[in-house]
Protein backbone atom coordinates (compact mmCIF):
# COMPACT_ATOMS: atom_id res chain seq x y z
CA UNK A 1 0.00 0.00 0.00
CA UNK A 2 2.53 2.52 1.26
CA UNK A 3 5.22 0.94 -0.88
CA UNK A 4 3.24 1.44 -4.07
CA UNK A 5 2.68 5.11 -3.13
CA UNK A 6 6.44 5.48 -2.67
CA UNK A 7 7.01 3.86 -6.04
CA UNK A 8 4.52 6.21 -7.70
CA UNK A 9 6.21 9.21 -6.15
CA UNK A 10 9.61 7.97 -7.26
CA UNK A 11 8.37 7.41 -10.81
CA UNK A 12 6.90 10.90 -10.88
CA UNK A 13 10.18 12.35 -9.58
CA UNK A 14 12.13 10.60 -12.32
CA UNK A 15 9.65 11.77 -14.98
CA UNK A 16 9.85 15.37 -13.75
CA UNK A 17 13.64 15.22 -13.73
CA UNK A 18 13.67 13.80 -17.27
CA UNK A 19 11.31 16.53 -18.48
CA UNK A 20 13.43 19.21 -16.83
CA UNK A 21 16.69 17.86 -18.27
CA UNK A 22 15.09 17.37 -21.68
CA UNK A 23 13.76 20.93 -21.70
CA UNK A 24 17.15 22.22 -20.63
CA UNK A 25 18.92 20.26 -23.35
CA UNK A 26 16.50 21.58 -25.99
CA UNK A 27 16.75 25.18 -24.83
CA UNK A 28 20.52 25.24 -24.56
CA UNK A 29 22.06 22.61 -26.77
CA UNK A 30 19.79 23.05 -29.80
CA UNK A 31 20.80 24.84 -32.98
CA UNK A 32 20.69 28.20 -31.23
CA UNK A 33 23.42 30.52 -32.48
CA UNK A 34 24.80 33.87 -31.51
CA UNK A 35 22.23 36.04 -33.33
CA UNK A 36 19.53 34.71 -30.98
CA UNK A 37 21.42 36.24 -28.08
CA UNK A 38 21.05 39.73 -26.83
CA UNK A 39 24.02 41.51 -28.44
CA UNK A 40 25.11 43.19 -25.19
CA UNK A 41 24.99 39.89 -23.38
CA UNK A 42 26.98 38.26 -26.15
CA UNK A 43 29.57 40.98 -25.84
CA UNK A 44 29.69 40.43 -22.10
CA UNK A 45 30.20 36.73 -22.55
CA UNK A 46 33.08 37.47 -24.91
CA UNK A 47 34.95 34.54 -26.29
CA UNK A 48 32.77 31.84 -24.79
CA UNK A 49 29.79 33.20 -26.65
CA UNK A 50 30.97 31.99 -29.99
CA UNK A 51 29.00 29.21 -31.66
CA UNK A 52 26.22 27.71 -29.55
CA UNK A 53 24.74 29.02 -26.35
CA UNK A 54 27.14 29.83 -23.53
CA UNK A 55 25.05 27.79 -21.12
CA UNK A 56 26.20 24.21 -20.73
CA UNK A 57 23.98 21.28 -21.52
CA UNK A 58 23.02 18.75 -18.84
CA UNK A 59 25.51 16.44 -20.46
CA UNK A 60 28.32 18.97 -19.96
CA UNK A 61 27.31 19.27 -16.33
CA UNK A 62 27.30 15.52 -15.86
CA UNK A 63 30.77 15.23 -17.36
CA UNK A 64 32.06 18.03 -15.16
CA UNK A 65 30.39 16.61 -12.06
CA UNK A 66 32.07 13.32 -12.75
CA UNK A 67 35.42 15.05 -13.11
CA UNK A 68 34.90 16.72 -9.70
CA UNK A 69 33.76 13.54 -8.01
CA UNK A 70 36.57 11.43 -9.41
CA UNK A 71 39.23 13.84 -8.16
CA UNK A 72 37.79 15.98 -5.38
CA UNK A 73 40.94 16.70 -3.38
CA UNK A 74 43.57 17.97 -5.81
CA UNK A 75 45.39 21.16 -4.91
CA UNK A 76 47.07 23.18 -7.66
CA UNK A 77 47.58 26.50 -5.94
CA UNK A 78 45.21 29.02 -4.37
CA UNK A 79 42.91 29.38 -7.38
CA UNK A 80 42.61 25.74 -8.31
CA UNK A 81 41.59 23.35 -5.58
CA UNK A 82 39.30 20.32 -5.80
CA UNK A 83 35.65 20.83 -4.87
CA UNK A 84 36.11 18.36 -1.99
CA UNK A 85 38.73 20.61 -0.41
CA UNK A 86 36.56 23.70 -0.85
CA UNK A 87 33.53 21.96 0.64
CA UNK A 88 35.66 20.73 3.53
CA UNK A 89 36.77 24.30 4.28
CA UNK A 90 33.18 25.51 4.27
CA UNK A 91 31.94 22.60 6.34
CA UNK A 92 34.68 23.06 8.91
CA UNK A 93 33.80 26.75 9.32
CA UNK A 94 30.11 25.98 9.57
CA UNK A 95 30.57 23.19 12.09
CA UNK A 96 33.00 25.13 14.30
CA UNK A 97 30.82 28.26 14.33
CA UNK A 98 27.69 26.18 14.80
CA UNK A 99 28.97 24.12 17.72
CA UNK A 100 30.36 27.16 19.51
CA UNK A 101 26.96 28.80 19.01
CA UNK A 102 25.22 25.70 20.39
CA UNK A 103 27.55 25.66 23.39
CA UNK A 104 26.57 29.24 24.15
CA UNK A 105 22.93 29.25 23.06
CA UNK A 106 21.69 26.12 24.80
CA UNK A 107 22.91 26.92 28.34
CA UNK A 108 21.94 30.58 27.93
CA UNK A 109 18.54 29.57 26.55
CA UNK A 110 18.09 27.30 29.58
CA UNK A 111 18.76 30.22 31.88
CA UNK A 112 16.39 32.51 30.01
CA UNK A 113 13.70 29.84 29.88
CA UNK A 114 13.95 29.12 33.59
CA UNK A 115 14.11 32.68 34.82
CA UNK A 116 11.56 35.31 33.84
CA UNK A 117 13.98 37.90 35.21
CA UNK A 118 16.75 36.90 32.80
CA UNK A 119 14.23 36.70 30.01
CA UNK A 120 13.10 40.26 30.62
CA UNK A 121 16.66 41.53 31.04
CA UNK A 122 18.03 39.93 27.88
CA UNK A 123 14.98 40.41 25.68
CA UNK A 124 15.87 43.93 24.40
CA UNK A 125 19.35 42.77 23.33
CA UNK A 126 17.96 39.73 21.55
CA UNK A 127 15.30 41.80 19.80
CA UNK A 128 17.92 44.20 18.41
CA UNK A 129 20.62 41.66 17.55
CA UNK A 130 18.41 39.00 15.99
CA UNK A 131 17.25 40.87 12.85
CA UNK A 132 20.79 41.96 11.87
CA UNK A 133 21.97 40.24 8.70
CA UNK A 134 24.96 38.15 9.76
CA UNK A 135 27.00 39.55 6.87
CA UNK A 136 26.68 43.02 8.36
CA UNK A 137 29.04 41.81 11.09
CA UNK A 138 31.70 40.90 8.56
CA UNK A 139 33.61 44.23 8.37
CA UNK A 140 33.65 44.49 12.14
CA UNK A 141 34.84 40.91 12.39
CA UNK A 142 37.58 41.43 9.80
CA UNK A 143 38.69 44.61 11.54
CA UNK A 144 38.87 43.08 15.01
CA UNK A 145 39.85 39.49 14.22
CA UNK A 146 42.05 40.26 11.19
CA UNK A 147 41.65 36.75 9.80
CA UNK A 148 39.16 36.02 7.07
CA UNK A 149 38.68 32.35 8.04
CA UNK A 150 38.00 33.13 11.69
CA UNK A 151 35.75 36.02 10.64
CA UNK A 152 33.62 33.60 8.60
CA UNK A 153 33.40 31.32 11.62
CA UNK A 154 32.28 34.30 13.69
CA UNK A 155 29.59 35.17 11.16
CA UNK A 156 28.36 31.57 11.29
CA UNK A 157 28.36 31.75 15.08
CA UNK A 158 26.26 34.92 15.03
CA UNK A 159 23.71 33.61 12.57
CA UNK A 160 23.23 30.21 14.16
CA UNK A 161 22.94 31.39 17.74
CA UNK A 162 19.46 32.99 17.55
CA UNK A 163 17.23 30.08 16.52
CA UNK A 164 18.93 27.82 19.06
CA UNK A 165 18.73 30.42 21.81
CA UNK A 166 15.09 31.28 21.26
CA UNK A 167 13.96 27.68 20.77
CA UNK A 168 15.78 26.51 23.87
CA UNK A 169 14.31 29.33 25.95
CA UNK A 170 10.84 28.60 24.61
CA UNK A 171 11.16 24.84 25.09
CA UNK A 172 12.42 25.23 28.65
CA UNK A 173 9.79 27.82 29.57
CA UNK A 174 6.96 25.67 28.28
CA UNK A 175 7.83 22.41 30.04
CA UNK A 176 4.57 21.09 31.49
CA UNK A 177 3.95 22.25 35.07
CA UNK A 178 2.88 18.72 35.98
CA UNK A 179 6.32 17.28 35.24
CA UNK A 180 8.03 19.96 37.29
CA UNK A 181 5.57 19.31 40.10
CA UNK A 182 6.38 15.60 40.00
CA UNK A 183 10.06 16.47 40.40
CA UNK A 184 9.22 18.85 43.24
CA UNK A 185 7.13 16.34 45.17
CA UNK A 186 9.94 13.81 44.78
CA UNK A 187 12.40 16.36 46.20
CA UNK A 188 14.55 16.11 43.09
CA UNK A 189 17.46 18.57 43.11
CA UNK A 190 17.79 21.44 40.63
CA UNK A 191 20.52 19.85 38.57
CA UNK A 192 18.81 16.48 38.32
CA UNK A 193 15.53 18.22 37.39
CA UNK A 194 17.35 20.15 34.68
CA UNK A 195 18.94 17.07 33.14
CA UNK A 196 16.30 14.42 33.73
CA UNK A 197 13.10 16.44 33.31
CA UNK A 198 13.57 19.81 31.62
CA UNK A 199 16.20 18.79 29.07
CA UNK A 200 14.34 15.74 27.71
CA UNK A 201 11.05 17.65 27.79
CA UNK A 202 12.49 20.56 25.82
CA UNK A 203 14.75 18.44 23.58
CA UNK A 204 12.41 18.30 20.56
CA UNK A 205 12.02 22.10 20.56
CA UNK A 206 15.77 22.56 21.00
CA UNK A 207 16.41 20.17 18.09
CA UNK A 208 14.06 22.19 15.89
CA UNK A 209 16.15 25.26 16.67
CA UNK A 210 19.32 23.33 15.86
CA UNK A 211 17.94 22.28 12.49
CA UNK A 212 16.94 25.84 11.62
CA UNK A 213 20.39 27.04 12.67
CA UNK A 214 22.36 24.57 10.59
CA UNK A 215 20.26 25.42 7.53
CA UNK A 216 20.86 29.15 8.01
CA UNK A 217 24.58 28.59 8.67
CA UNK A 218 24.94 26.68 5.41
CA UNK A 219 23.11 29.44 3.54
CA UNK A 220 25.29 32.13 5.06
CA UNK A 221 28.68 30.47 4.62
CA UNK A 222 28.44 30.68 0.82
CA UNK A 223 27.78 34.41 0.93
CA UNK A 224 30.46 34.96 3.58
CA UNK A 225 33.11 33.14 1.55
CA UNK A 226 32.17 35.05 -1.58
CA UNK A 227 32.80 38.19 0.41
CA UNK A 228 36.12 37.32 2.00
CA UNK A 229 37.52 34.97 -0.65
CA UNK A 230 40.46 32.64 -0.19
CA UNK A 231 38.95 29.21 0.30
CA UNK A 232 35.59 27.52 0.62
CA UNK A 233 32.78 26.66 -1.71
CA UNK A 234 31.47 30.23 -1.74
CA UNK A 235 34.84 31.43 -2.99
CA UNK A 236 34.85 28.57 -5.51
CA UNK A 237 31.55 29.75 -6.98
CA UNK A 238 32.77 33.32 -7.23
CA UNK A 239 36.09 32.28 -8.71
CA UNK A 240 34.41 30.14 -11.37
CA UNK A 241 32.12 33.04 -12.20
CA UNK A 242 35.21 35.18 -12.73
CA UNK A 243 36.56 32.40 -14.93
CA UNK A 244 33.21 32.49 -16.75
CA UNK A 245 32.84 28.77 -16.17
CA UNK A 246 29.07 28.49 -15.83
CA UNK A 247 29.42 24.72 -15.85
CA UNK A 248 31.45 24.81 -12.67
CA UNK A 249 29.08 27.32 -11.07
CA UNK A 250 26.19 24.93 -11.69
CA UNK A 251 28.22 21.99 -10.38
CA UNK A 252 28.98 23.97 -7.21
CA UNK A 253 25.31 24.83 -6.79
CA UNK A 254 24.45 21.14 -6.93
CA UNK A 255 27.14 20.25 -4.41
CA UNK A 256 25.98 23.00 -2.06
CA UNK A 257 22.45 21.64 -2.25
CA UNK A 258 23.61 18.08 -1.61
CA UNK A 259 25.70 18.98 1.42
CA UNK A 260 22.88 21.11 2.85
CA UNK A 261 20.53 18.18 2.48
CA UNK A 262 22.97 15.82 4.21
CA UNK A 263 23.38 18.25 7.12
CA UNK A 264 19.65 18.59 7.57
CA UNK A 265 19.05 14.85 7.32
CA UNK A 266 21.77 14.13 9.88
CA UNK A 267 20.10 16.44 12.39
CA UNK A 268 16.70 15.06 11.50
CA UNK A 269 17.86 11.53 12.33
CA UNK A 270 19.26 12.81 15.59
CA UNK A 271 16.06 14.67 16.45
CA UNK A 272 14.06 11.47 15.98
CA UNK A 273 15.98 10.03 18.92
CA UNK A 274 14.76 12.72 21.29
CA UNK A 275 11.17 13.22 20.18
CA UNK A 276 8.43 11.68 22.28
CA UNK A 277 4.71 11.37 21.78
CA UNK A 278 2.27 12.07 24.56
CA UNK B 1 -4.06 18.57 68.77
CA UNK B 2 -4.96 14.94 68.41
CA UNK B 3 -1.72 12.90 68.31
CA UNK B 4 -3.46 10.33 66.13
CA UNK B 5 -3.60 12.80 63.29
CA UNK B 6 -0.89 12.21 60.76
CA UNK B 7 -1.78 15.25 58.71
CA UNK B 8 -3.86 18.26 59.66
CA UNK B 9 -4.58 21.67 58.25
CA UNK B 10 -5.20 24.62 60.53
CA UNK B 11 -6.94 27.76 59.35
CA UNK B 12 -5.95 27.22 55.74
CA UNK B 13 -6.80 29.98 53.24
CA UNK B 14 -5.66 30.69 49.71
CA UNK B 15 -6.28 33.79 47.66
CA UNK B 16 -5.11 34.56 44.15
CA UNK B 17 -4.44 38.02 42.79
CA UNK B 18 -7.53 39.19 40.94
CA UNK B 19 -7.50 40.08 37.27
CA UNK B 20 -5.71 43.41 36.65
CA UNK B 21 -6.64 45.91 39.32
CA UNK B 22 -9.42 43.83 40.87
CA UNK B 23 -9.00 42.78 44.46
CA UNK B 24 -7.66 39.30 45.28
CA UNK B 25 -10.04 36.36 45.10
CA UNK B 26 -10.13 34.18 48.18
CA UNK B 27 -10.84 30.69 46.89
CA UNK B 28 -11.27 29.10 50.33
CA UNK B 29 -10.65 30.17 53.90
CA UNK B 30 -10.63 28.92 57.44
CA UNK B 31 -10.24 25.26 56.59
CA UNK B 32 -9.64 22.90 59.48
CA UNK B 33 -9.48 19.17 59.01
CA UNK B 34 -7.27 16.21 59.70
CA UNK B 35 -6.60 12.64 58.69
CA UNK B 36 -5.63 10.01 61.23
CA UNK B 37 -3.00 7.36 60.63
CA UNK B 38 -4.34 4.73 58.25
CA UNK B 39 -7.45 6.73 57.50
CA UNK B 40 -8.89 7.29 54.04
CA UNK B 41 -10.37 10.77 53.71
CA UNK B 42 -12.23 12.01 50.66
CA UNK B 43 -12.96 15.61 49.76
CA UNK B 44 -16.06 16.34 47.70
CA UNK B 45 -17.08 19.67 46.26
CA UNK B 46 -18.11 21.34 43.08
CA UNK B 47 -15.66 22.20 40.35
CA UNK B 48 -13.74 25.38 41.08
CA UNK B 49 -14.19 25.38 44.86
CA UNK B 50 -10.46 24.93 45.31
CA UNK B 51 -9.99 21.20 45.79
CA UNK B 52 -6.92 20.92 43.60
CA UNK B 53 -5.47 23.99 45.27
CA UNK B 54 -5.91 22.32 48.67
CA UNK B 55 -4.22 19.17 47.44
CA UNK B 56 -1.32 21.16 45.99
CA UNK B 57 -0.88 22.90 49.33
CA UNK B 58 -0.93 19.56 51.14
CA UNK B 59 1.67 18.32 48.66
CA UNK B 60 3.81 21.40 49.27
CA UNK B 61 3.82 22.60 45.67
CA UNK B 62 1.61 25.57 46.50
CA UNK B 63 1.75 27.82 49.56
CA UNK B 64 -1.29 28.85 51.59
CA UNK B 65 -2.04 32.53 52.08
CA UNK B 66 -2.91 31.79 55.68
CA UNK B 67 -2.77 28.81 57.97
CA UNK B 68 -0.51 25.80 58.06
CA UNK B 69 -0.22 22.15 57.12
CA UNK B 70 0.89 19.99 60.04
CA UNK B 71 2.41 16.59 59.30
CA UNK B 72 3.06 14.39 62.30
CA UNK B 73 3.06 17.35 64.67
CA UNK B 74 5.44 19.51 62.61
CA UNK B 75 4.60 22.27 60.19
CA UNK B 76 5.28 21.26 56.59
CA UNK B 77 6.34 24.13 54.36
CA UNK B 78 7.49 22.40 51.19
CA UNK B 79 7.19 19.19 49.23
CA UNK B 80 8.40 15.97 50.80
CA UNK B 81 8.89 12.35 49.85
CA UNK B 82 6.59 11.59 52.81
CA UNK B 83 3.67 12.81 50.74
CA UNK B 84 3.21 11.20 47.33
CA UNK B 85 0.85 12.67 44.78
CA UNK B 86 -1.21 10.96 42.10
CA UNK B 87 -2.06 13.70 39.63
CA UNK B 88 -5.35 14.10 37.83
CA UNK B 89 -3.59 14.04 34.47
CA UNK B 90 -1.23 11.17 35.38
CA UNK B 91 1.82 13.47 34.84
CA UNK B 92 4.03 10.65 33.59
CA UNK B 93 7.18 11.64 31.72
CA UNK B 94 6.36 10.63 28.12
CA UNK B 95 10.01 9.95 27.23
CA UNK B 96 10.34 7.37 29.98
CA UNK B 97 8.99 3.84 30.01
CA UNK B 98 6.76 2.53 32.79
CA UNK B 99 9.67 1.22 34.80
CA UNK B 100 11.79 4.32 34.16
CA UNK B 101 9.00 6.55 35.42
CA UNK B 102 8.75 4.54 38.61
CA UNK B 103 12.52 4.19 38.94
CA UNK B 104 12.87 7.97 38.71
CA UNK B 105 10.79 8.23 41.87
CA UNK B 106 12.49 5.31 43.62
CA UNK B 107 15.95 6.70 42.90
CA UNK B 108 14.84 10.05 44.32
CA UNK B 109 13.83 8.30 47.52
CA UNK B 110 16.82 6.00 47.87
CA UNK B 111 19.66 7.49 45.80
CA UNK B 112 22.16 5.03 47.27
CA UNK B 113 20.37 1.91 46.05
CA UNK B 114 22.09 -0.12 43.33
CA UNK B 115 20.40 -0.54 39.96
CA UNK B 116 19.29 -4.11 40.54
CA UNK B 117 17.61 -3.27 43.81
CA UNK B 118 15.76 -0.33 42.26
CA UNK B 119 14.59 -2.55 39.43
CA UNK B 120 13.36 -5.20 41.78
CA UNK B 121 11.55 -2.66 43.95
CA UNK B 122 9.86 -1.12 40.88
CA UNK B 123 8.79 -4.56 39.70
CA UNK B 124 7.02 -5.23 43.00
CA UNK B 125 4.82 -2.18 42.53
CA UNK B 126 4.31 -2.79 38.81
CA UNK B 127 3.00 -6.24 39.72
CA UNK B 128 0.88 -4.76 42.51
CA UNK B 129 -1.05 -2.54 40.09
CA UNK B 130 -1.27 -5.37 37.54
CA UNK B 131 0.98 -3.87 34.90
CA UNK B 132 3.26 -6.87 34.56
CA UNK B 133 4.39 -7.00 30.94
CA UNK B 134 4.07 -3.27 30.32
CA UNK B 135 7.38 -2.37 32.01
CA UNK B 136 9.10 -1.17 28.86
CA UNK B 137 6.20 0.64 27.24
CA UNK B 138 6.07 4.41 27.02
CA UNK B 139 2.93 6.21 28.25
CA UNK B 140 1.84 6.94 24.67
CA UNK B 141 1.43 3.18 24.17
CA UNK B 142 -0.64 2.65 27.33
CA UNK B 143 -4.38 3.07 27.80
CA UNK B 144 -5.73 5.77 30.12
CA UNK B 145 -6.30 3.25 32.89
CA UNK B 146 -2.81 1.82 32.56
CA UNK B 147 -1.25 5.28 32.71
CA UNK B 148 -3.11 6.05 35.90
CA UNK B 149 -1.90 2.71 37.28
CA UNK B 150 1.68 3.75 36.58
CA UNK B 151 0.96 7.01 38.41
CA UNK B 152 -0.35 5.04 41.40
CA UNK B 153 2.60 2.65 41.33
CA UNK B 154 5.00 5.60 41.19
CA UNK B 155 3.36 7.13 44.25
CA UNK B 156 3.23 3.85 46.20
CA UNK B 157 6.78 2.87 45.29
CA UNK B 158 8.34 5.60 47.39
CA UNK B 159 6.45 4.18 50.38
CA UNK B 160 5.02 7.52 51.43
CA UNK B 161 3.35 8.11 54.76
CA UNK B 162 0.50 9.90 53.03
CA UNK B 163 -0.93 9.47 49.54
CA UNK B 164 -2.62 12.46 47.94
CA UNK B 165 -4.87 11.75 44.98
CA UNK B 166 -6.50 14.44 42.83
CA UNK B 167 -9.52 12.97 41.02
CA UNK B 168 -7.30 10.16 39.79
CA UNK B 169 -10.03 8.23 37.98
CA UNK B 170 -12.20 11.03 36.62
CA UNK B 171 -10.88 10.75 33.07
CA UNK B 172 -11.47 6.98 32.85
CA UNK B 173 -14.41 4.97 31.58
CA UNK B 174 -16.70 3.42 34.19
CA UNK B 175 -15.37 -0.12 33.83
CA UNK B 176 -11.72 0.86 34.16
CA UNK B 177 -12.55 3.19 37.01
CA UNK B 178 -14.27 0.37 38.86
CA UNK B 179 -11.35 -2.00 38.62
CA UNK B 180 -8.88 0.68 39.66
CA UNK B 181 -11.04 1.56 42.66
CA UNK B 182 -10.98 -2.10 43.67
CA UNK B 183 -7.21 -2.13 43.43
CA UNK B 184 -6.81 1.03 45.48
CA UNK B 185 -9.21 -0.35 48.09
CA UNK B 186 -7.24 -3.57 48.21
CA UNK B 187 -3.84 -1.87 48.45
CA UNK B 188 -4.96 0.57 51.11
CA UNK B 189 -6.44 -2.21 53.20
CA UNK B 190 -3.26 -4.27 52.93
CA UNK B 191 -0.80 -1.46 53.61
CA UNK B 192 -2.93 0.63 55.98
CA UNK B 193 -1.99 3.62 53.85
CA UNK B 194 -3.09 7.06 55.00
CA UNK B 195 -4.82 8.58 52.00
CA UNK B 196 -6.40 11.88 51.07
CA UNK B 197 -8.39 11.84 47.86
CA UNK B 198 -10.37 14.38 45.91
CA UNK B 199 -13.30 13.10 43.94
CA UNK B 200 -16.66 14.15 42.65
CA UNK B 201 -17.91 10.61 42.32
CA UNK B 202 -20.18 9.78 45.26
CA UNK B 203 -19.95 6.00 44.89
CA UNK B 204 -16.20 6.23 44.74
CA UNK B 205 -16.16 8.16 48.00
CA UNK B 206 -18.54 5.70 49.66
CA UNK B 207 -16.47 2.72 48.55
CA UNK B 208 -13.08 4.07 49.59
CA UNK B 209 -13.44 6.70 52.26
CA UNK B 210 -13.72 6.42 56.01
CA UNK B 211 -14.74 10.05 56.22
CA UNK B 212 -15.96 12.44 53.54
CA UNK B 213 -15.39 16.18 53.78
CA UNK B 214 -18.00 18.28 52.03
CA UNK B 215 -16.98 21.67 50.70
CA UNK B 216 -19.29 24.56 49.96
CA UNK B 217 -19.04 26.35 46.65
CA UNK B 218 -16.41 29.01 46.18
CA UNK B 219 -15.26 31.68 46.40
CA UNK B 220 -14.55 31.71 50.14
CA UNK B 221 -15.37 28.01 50.27
CA UNK B 222 -15.40 26.22 53.63
CA UNK B 223 -15.81 22.73 54.96
CA UNK B 224 -19.57 22.52 55.47
CA UNK B 225 -19.84 19.10 56.99
CA UNK B 226 -17.98 15.90 57.68
CA UNK B 227 -19.82 12.72 56.75
CA UNK B 228 -18.69 9.54 58.48
CA UNK B 229 -19.01 6.52 56.24
CA UNK B 230 -21.35 4.21 58.11
CA UNK B 231 -20.87 1.30 55.70
CA UNK B 232 -18.98 -1.64 57.23
CA UNK B 233 -15.29 -2.19 56.50
CA UNK B 234 -14.61 -4.83 53.89
CA UNK B 235 -17.36 -3.48 51.62
CA UNK B 236 -16.98 -4.09 47.91
CA UNK B 237 -18.25 -2.28 44.86
CA UNK B 238 -20.76 -5.02 44.16
CA UNK B 239 -22.23 -5.46 47.62
CA UNK B 240 -22.11 -2.03 49.24
CA UNK B 241 -25.38 -0.83 47.72
CA UNK B 242 -27.22 -3.69 49.45
CA UNK B 243 -26.35 -2.32 52.85
CA UNK B 244 -29.15 -0.45 54.66
CA UNK B 245 -27.00 2.62 55.19
CA UNK B 246 -26.08 2.96 51.52
CA UNK B 247 -29.08 4.97 50.35
CA UNK B 248 -29.24 7.29 53.35
CA UNK B 249 -25.55 8.06 52.79
CA UNK B 250 -25.88 8.44 49.07
CA UNK B 251 -28.98 10.62 49.29
CA UNK B 252 -27.32 12.79 51.87
CA UNK B 253 -24.33 13.40 49.60
CA UNK B 254 -26.42 14.00 46.50
CA UNK B 255 -28.66 16.36 48.41
CA UNK B 256 -25.57 18.22 49.51
CA UNK B 257 -24.08 18.50 46.04
CA UNK B 258 -27.34 19.44 44.35
CA UNK B 259 -28.75 21.91 46.81
CA UNK B 260 -26.97 22.53 50.06
CA UNK B 261 -23.46 23.22 48.78
CA UNK B 262 -24.74 26.57 47.53
CA UNK B 263 -27.19 27.32 50.35
CA UNK B 264 -24.68 26.42 53.03
CA UNK B 265 -22.27 29.07 51.84
CA UNK B 266 -24.19 31.60 53.88
CA UNK B 267 -25.26 29.37 56.77
CA UNK B 268 -21.87 27.87 57.42
CA UNK B 269 -20.55 31.24 58.50
CA UNK B 270 -22.30 30.75 61.86
CA UNK B 271 -20.56 27.45 62.46
CA UNK B 272 -17.19 27.20 64.21
CA UNK B 273 -14.91 26.44 61.25
CA UNK B 274 -12.67 24.34 63.50
CA UNK B 275 -15.50 21.95 64.28
CA UNK B 276 -17.74 21.46 61.29
CA UNK B 277 -20.82 19.33 62.03
CA UNK B 278 -20.19 15.61 61.81
CA UNK B 279 -23.02 13.49 60.44
CA UNK B 280 -23.58 9.73 60.47
CA UNK B 281 -26.26 9.03 57.86
CA UNK B 282 -27.93 5.71 58.82
CA UNK B 283 -30.97 3.70 57.92
CA UNK B 284 -32.25 3.72 61.51
CA UNK B 285 -32.56 7.49 61.55
CA UNK B 286 -35.28 9.14 59.55
CA UNK B 287 -33.98 10.12 56.15
CA UNK B 288 -34.53 13.86 56.56
CA UNK B 289 -32.59 14.28 59.78
CA UNK B 290 -29.45 12.23 59.88
CA UNK B 291 -27.68 12.13 63.20
CA UNK B 292 -25.67 15.26 63.65
CA UNK B 293 -23.03 15.65 66.28
CA UNK B 294 -22.02 19.23 66.60
CA UNK B 295 -18.47 19.95 67.47
CA UNK B 296 -17.29 16.35 67.65
CA UNK B 297 -14.25 15.16 65.78
CA UNK B 298 -14.92 11.66 64.63
N1 LIG C 1 -2.69 30.01 39.75
C1 LIG C 1 -3.93 30.51 39.86
N2 LIG C 1 -4.16 31.82 39.68
C2 LIG C 1 -5.41 32.34 39.81
N3 LIG C 1 -6.49 31.63 40.12
C3 LIG C 1 -6.33 30.31 40.32
C4 LIG C 1 -5.06 29.67 40.21
N4 LIG C 1 -5.21 28.34 40.47
C5 LIG C 1 -6.52 28.18 40.74
N5 LIG C 1 -7.19 29.34 40.66
C6 LIG C 1 -8.62 29.54 40.90
O1 LIG C 1 -8.95 28.87 42.07
C7 LIG C 1 -10.21 28.24 41.96
C8 LIG C 1 -10.10 26.80 42.40
O2 LIG C 1 -9.34 26.05 41.49
P1 LIG C 1 -9.11 24.49 41.69
O3 LIG C 1 -8.39 24.31 42.98
O4 LIG C 1 -8.45 23.97 40.49
O5 LIG C 1 -10.59 23.94 41.80
P2 LIG C 1 -11.14 22.44 41.77
O6 LIG C 1 -9.98 21.51 41.77
O7 LIG C 1 -11.98 22.34 42.99
O8 LIG C 1 -11.98 22.32 40.55
C9 LIG C 1 -10.65 28.38 40.53
O9 LIG C 1 -11.69 29.33 40.49
C10 LIG C 1 -9.45 28.91 39.81
O10 LIG C 1 -9.82 29.86 38.86
MG1 LIG D 1 -9.35 20.04 40.29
Amino acid sequence: MNGSKDLQALTLSVVLLALFLGGWQLAVGGSGTAPQMDPEYAALMGATAKGGSALPTPFDIAKEMWRHISDPFYDKGPNDKGIGIQLAYSLARVLIGYFIAAAVAIPLGFLIGMSPLFYKALDPFIQILKPISPLAWMPLALYTIKDSGVSSVFVIFICSIWPMLLNTAFGVASVRRDWLNVAKTLEVGRLRTAFRVILPAAAPTIMTGMRISIAIAWLVIVAAEMLVGGTGVGYFVWNEWNNLSITNVICAILFIGLVGMVLDQALYQFSKLVTYSE
Amino acid sequence: MDPNNLIAVEGLARSFPGPKGAEPVTVFEDLWFAAARGEFVCLIGHSGCGKSTILNILAGIDQPSEGAVIVDGKEATGPSLDRAVVFQSHALMPWMTTIQNIAFAVRSRWPEWPRAKIREHCQTYIDMVHLTGAEDKKPAHLSGGMRQRVGIARALAIEPRIMLLDEPFSALDALTRGSLQDEVLDICAKTNQTTFMITHDIDEALLLADRILLMTNGPRARIAEIVVNTLPKGRTRTDMHRHDNYYPLRNHLIEFLVRRSEALREMVLDVDPRKPPVVFPRADCSAQTPAVVHGATA
